[in-house]
């Protein structure tokens, strides 16, 4: 055994050796800052964020769009005297943001677990369409059956549900491709969605209904409440809950996950189905303010590129297990400025996507830049 | 066309050194390998074999001395085709393209093409059919060439592979461990291919853990250990024990009638009697695993007690801590906690039911790198810890939970706050230990739990299991380093899936187990054998297990 013996000694050696500098701190603890030269200050700032401890690398991160909102704030009051009032900005931008902004929620809980879900958009058009035709009138182009509108939004949030179980079993349990799964089903459920109402799109929809989507309180929507309060209580379950942290752990981890005793397929299923809630109660959010659905609503405007812009653009990895809500409410409200800054500007309506995604890139390499290697990837 | 290099040997090692860091892997190696002779090359995992292999093969460089092909020296490296015609390997673990057919994998990289413009030469498929039929029947195998080799068998792949070492033309061919994956039939099959091979003048080096294969197929045989060449004769002459005390080295000689009574010669009898009142029974447990499979495996742990169940890495041992954990699922059998039955293949359960589980690869299921330690450590604990704080789970009590254990192993770090990604391999480890010791499980099942930490860590992680024994906790220790099992107070060896052979603990100052019979049994020298006979023999050896190593754990 002079081979064990001679590995020991040469392991005692080096082992002794390390383990004094082990516990004077982190690996990288004197690492000089980078190199200099050309792209030497942004891997100064990737290494400073190392450093810092992980609750504070990722406000950091997720803070890093603040100076790009600060920046289309500046461009946004030079270029019209209208943009910087409470109007505009809460009621206006406000009501515009909420419905992308609580599908983001949704989509944001599933790239966390390392998933993706291009269905969103197609249940945010759906789900309000099925209830709004199961209770307008004929004349409005509803089915005759004419339930109540409370009725309508508990169907509403069970077609949501219904949704992501079936994308979360055919995901989880079948190990089907979770693109090819989501990219079907965004399809087939546009074209129900069109199917059912052959194209016409149901009005007249019962306060109750649209209450959510066009109500005000003072000067408040109360889509931007509510919205606020999912982001929070999101955050907060994120945050402080165990299946919270579970779903850093499975994003993170899916083996290590499992090996530490997570339920890692029942937690993924939970979440494609929480995701979905989310886009048919954003679906509802829409519905109401504009006091109708369209049969364009979600699908045919291509809102989930929209969705997921939002979402990396306020450092929600692809990749899973890293982002917050912070970050995706900031990526939600940089995005509805831009939109709100565009409109102002009275940018001809040719020009306005061009406009919309050159922004994204600007914002997505500007937050690469200031949160350092590891965001908007 | 090998009569003419008859006389010269068909490739030969003049003086190799090769070094990985402040490794030395390979100290001036000379070997010579004749054509139409079988050479079987042996030593323990890390003696250098692979390095020799690469290096053999064209895939490393040397760092001094080189290789010779019929004499002449090799090509430069990096010039693989050149490397190809000379010498073929064979690898251990299936290198066919599973989505091509049979003639194409036979002549992978180096398709016959039609002539053309440069940049547009077709393939001449015709040609490639009809050259891969022609050698597939020359040699007898009897596999269709245009056949996706998807649906072939491990032993078609195998050939496969030897057809294309033989259609490039080369006349020396490495085999690397060419057994590990086969069935019994099977190895005799293969045997009867390399007696083929050599008898039309192929050089043949065959690369194995199993040393019965090594005296079956080999003329002569070479043995490496800590990167030297330490013996080298015609296998006739040599007898077993040599051979094993070549692969262990030189140690002390001790008295044979204490070796004697460290062997448990009545170990599966007196299990049998105990069965009653065991904290673990695994009972006739089978499976296929990537892992390694197992065949009707069984054994016991009691409250308190340390079993070490040792062999090579895909000797099962591994898939048999899995599944006992619960992270794999078994085909056949059971395993019972204390008596009632834990739900196959479901890790959740296996947890809650008291089984802590130290995985193999730390980095694949040991922790989430970027998440801090506290969260790490008290993953296995979220949900006592989250019905504790009324449903929340804040930062700060998960470091107050984590802080004791942290502290007890000694994880170095700025804080528990810190990314996991960001600390040693060593603390890595340290983090998935504490992970699975914080629910005070009733058993602990580690799979190799100290490879790659340096010995301070060893010793502690080893430290931490025997630790949890004393508390009453069972500890399963799944290796395939013969240093963890030193606390064990038995060892299960298992080969190819089965077990080969029990020991207990011996009691006194001695080594706690015979080192050379251990490895003797866990290289199949004794296997695979009936359970009634599977006692490892307790022959006359002139060597004694080596004394030097504990008193390295000192150091």
């Amino acid at each position: 055994m002079s081979e064990t013996k001679s590995e020991h000694r040469a392991d005692s050696a080096s082992g002794a050796a390390a383990i004094p500098g082990d516990r004077g701190g982190p690996a990288n603890s004197n690492d000089p800052g980078g190199p200099s030269g050309p792209g030497g200050l942004f891997a100064r700032i990737g290494a400073r964020t190392a450093q810092r401890s992980p609750a504070a690398v990722s406000w950091f991160r997720q803070a890093a769009l603040l100076p790009v909102l600060v920046v289309i704030l500046v461009v946004g009051a030079l270029q019209s005297s209208a943009f910087f009032t409470v109007n505009n900005l809460v009621s206006g931008v406000g009501q515009q943001v909420s419905a992308l902004g609580v599908t983001v929620v949704g989509e944001s809980l599933i790239l966390l677990i390392g998933g993706m879900d291009l269905s969103l958009e197609s249940t945010y058009g759906l789900a309000p369409m099925i209830a709004a035709w199961l209770i307008v009138p004929k004349l409005a182009f509803g089915s005759g059956a004419m339930l109540s509108p409370y009725l309508g939004i508990l169907i509403l949030l069970a077609i949501g549900a219904a949704v992501g179980l079936v994308n979360g079993l055919l995901i989880v349990k079948v190990r089907l491709n979770g693109f090819i799964v989501t990219l079907g089903m965004t399809v087939l459920l546009a074209g129900v969605q069109n199917g059912v109402v052959h194209g016409q799109s149901p009005y007249e929809l019962p306060s109750a209904f649209s209450y959510l989507g066009n109500a005000f309180v003072g000067q408040v929507p109360v889509s931007l409440l509510v919205a606020g309060a999912i982001f929070v209580l999101t955050g907060v379950f994120l945050r402080y809950h165990r299946v919270g942290r579970s779903i850093y752990a499975i994003g993170g981890n899916p083996e290590a996950a499992r090996a530490a005793g997570i339920k890692v397929d029942r937690v993924k299923i939970g979440v494609y189905v929480a995701g979905s809630v989310f886009a048919a109660l954003g679906g509802l959010m829409e519905a109401g303010k504009v006091s109708s659905v369209t049969v364009q609503q979600g699908y045919q405007e291509g809102i989930i590129f929209t969705v997921f812009a939002a979402a990396v653009i306020g450092g929600v990895s692809l990749r899973g297990g890293r982002g917050g809500m912070v970050g995706a409410a900031s990526g939600v409200i940089l995005l509805g400025l831009v939109q709100n800054v565009i409109d102002l500007a009275q940018v001809s309506n040719y020009w306005q996507l061009a406009i919309s995604g050159t922004v994204i890139l600007f914002a997505l390499a500007l937050a690469r830049v200031v949160g350092g290697e590891a965001s908007a990837d | 066309m090998t009569a003419a290099r008859t006389g010269t040997a068909a490739v030969e090692a003049v003086g190799i050194h090769k070094s990985f860091g402040p490794t030395h892997a390979l100290r001036g190696i000379d070997l010579a390998l004749e054509p139409g002779r079988c050479l079987g090359l042996v030593g323990r995992n890390g003696a250098g074999k692979s390095t020799l292999v690469s290096i053999l093969s064209g895939l490393l460089a040397a760092d001094a001395g080189g290789v010779r092909f019929g004499g002449e020296p090799a090509p430069p490296a990096g010039a693989v085709h050149a490397w190809r015609e000379r010498i073929a390997t064979v690898h251990q673990h299936s290198m066919v393209v599973p989505d091509l057919t049979v003639a194409e994998n036979v002549f992978l990289g180096r398709l016959r093409q039609r002539r053309g413009a440069p940049g547009w030469r077709p393939v001449a498929w015709r040609a490639v059919r009809a050259e891969a039929r022609r050698t597939l029947a020359d040699w007898g195998l009897d596999i269709d060439a245009d056949a996706p080799c998807r649906g072939l068998t491990v032993e078609q792949r195998q050939l496969v592979e030897i057809a294309r070492a033989v259609a490039s033309g080369s006349r020396c061919l490495l085999l690397d461990e060419p057994t590990a994956a086969l069935e019994h039939d099977a190895v005799g099959r293969l045997f009867e291919r390399v007696r083929q091979l050599t008898a039309s003048g192929v050089a043949v080096l065959y690369i194995s853990h199993h040393l019965e294969e090594v005296f079956e197929i080999c003329d002569e045989v070479a043995v490496l250990r800590d990167g030297s060449l330490v013996l080298s004769a015609p296998a006739g002459e040599l007898s077993r024990e040599r051979l094993v005390a070549a692969m262990v080295g030189p140690v002390p000689v001790r008295e044979i009638d204490e070796r004697l009574s460290q062997l448990d010669l009545s170990g599966a009898r007196a299990e049998e009697a105990a069965t009653a009142g065991h904290l673990l029974e695994v009972r006739d447990l089978a499976a296929e695993s990537p892992h390694g499979a197992l065949h009707e495996v069984s054994l016991q742990v009691a409250a308190g007690e340390q079993v070490g169940v040792v062999g090579l890495i895909s000797s099962g041992v591994v898939t048999l801590g899995r599944i006992v954990a619960g992270a794999d699922r078994a085909d056949a059998g059971a395993v019972l906690l204390a008596g009632r039955a834990l739900k196959n293949g479901r890790r959740d359960a296996a947890l809650r039911a008291g089984v802590g589980y130290i995985p193999e690869d730390r980095r694949a299921e040991g922790f989430v790198g970027l998440l801090s330690i506290a969260e790490n450590v008290t993953m296995t604990v979220a949900d006592r810890l989250a019905r504790a704080g009324r449903g929340v789970l804040a930062p700060r009590a998960l470091e107050r939970a984590a802080a004791p254990l942290a502290g007890a192993l000694s994880v170095a770090a700025a804080s528990l706050k810190q990314p996991v990604a960001e600390l040693s391999g060593g603390n890595q480890q340290k983090v998935t230990v504490a992970r699975a010791l914080i629910r005070d499980p009733k058993l602990v099942v580690a799979v190799t739990p100290t490879r790659g930490v340096d010995v301070a860590s060893k010793e502690l992680l080893l430290g931490a299991l025997r630790a949890a024994a004393e508390r009453g906790a069972g500890v399963l220790l799944a290796t395939d380093d013969l240093d963890d099992i030193e606390h064990c107070d038995r060892v299960v060896v298992l080969v190819r899936g089965r077990v080969a052979a029990r020991f207990r603990r011996a009691g006194g100052s001695g080594a706690p187990f015979d080192r050379e019979a251990l490895i003797a049994a866990t290289e199949g020298l004794d296997a695979p054998q009936p359970r009634e006979q599977a006692q490892p023999h307790p022959r006359e050896q002139p060597q004694g297990p080596d004394e030097l190593d504990r008193e390295d754990g000192r150091a």
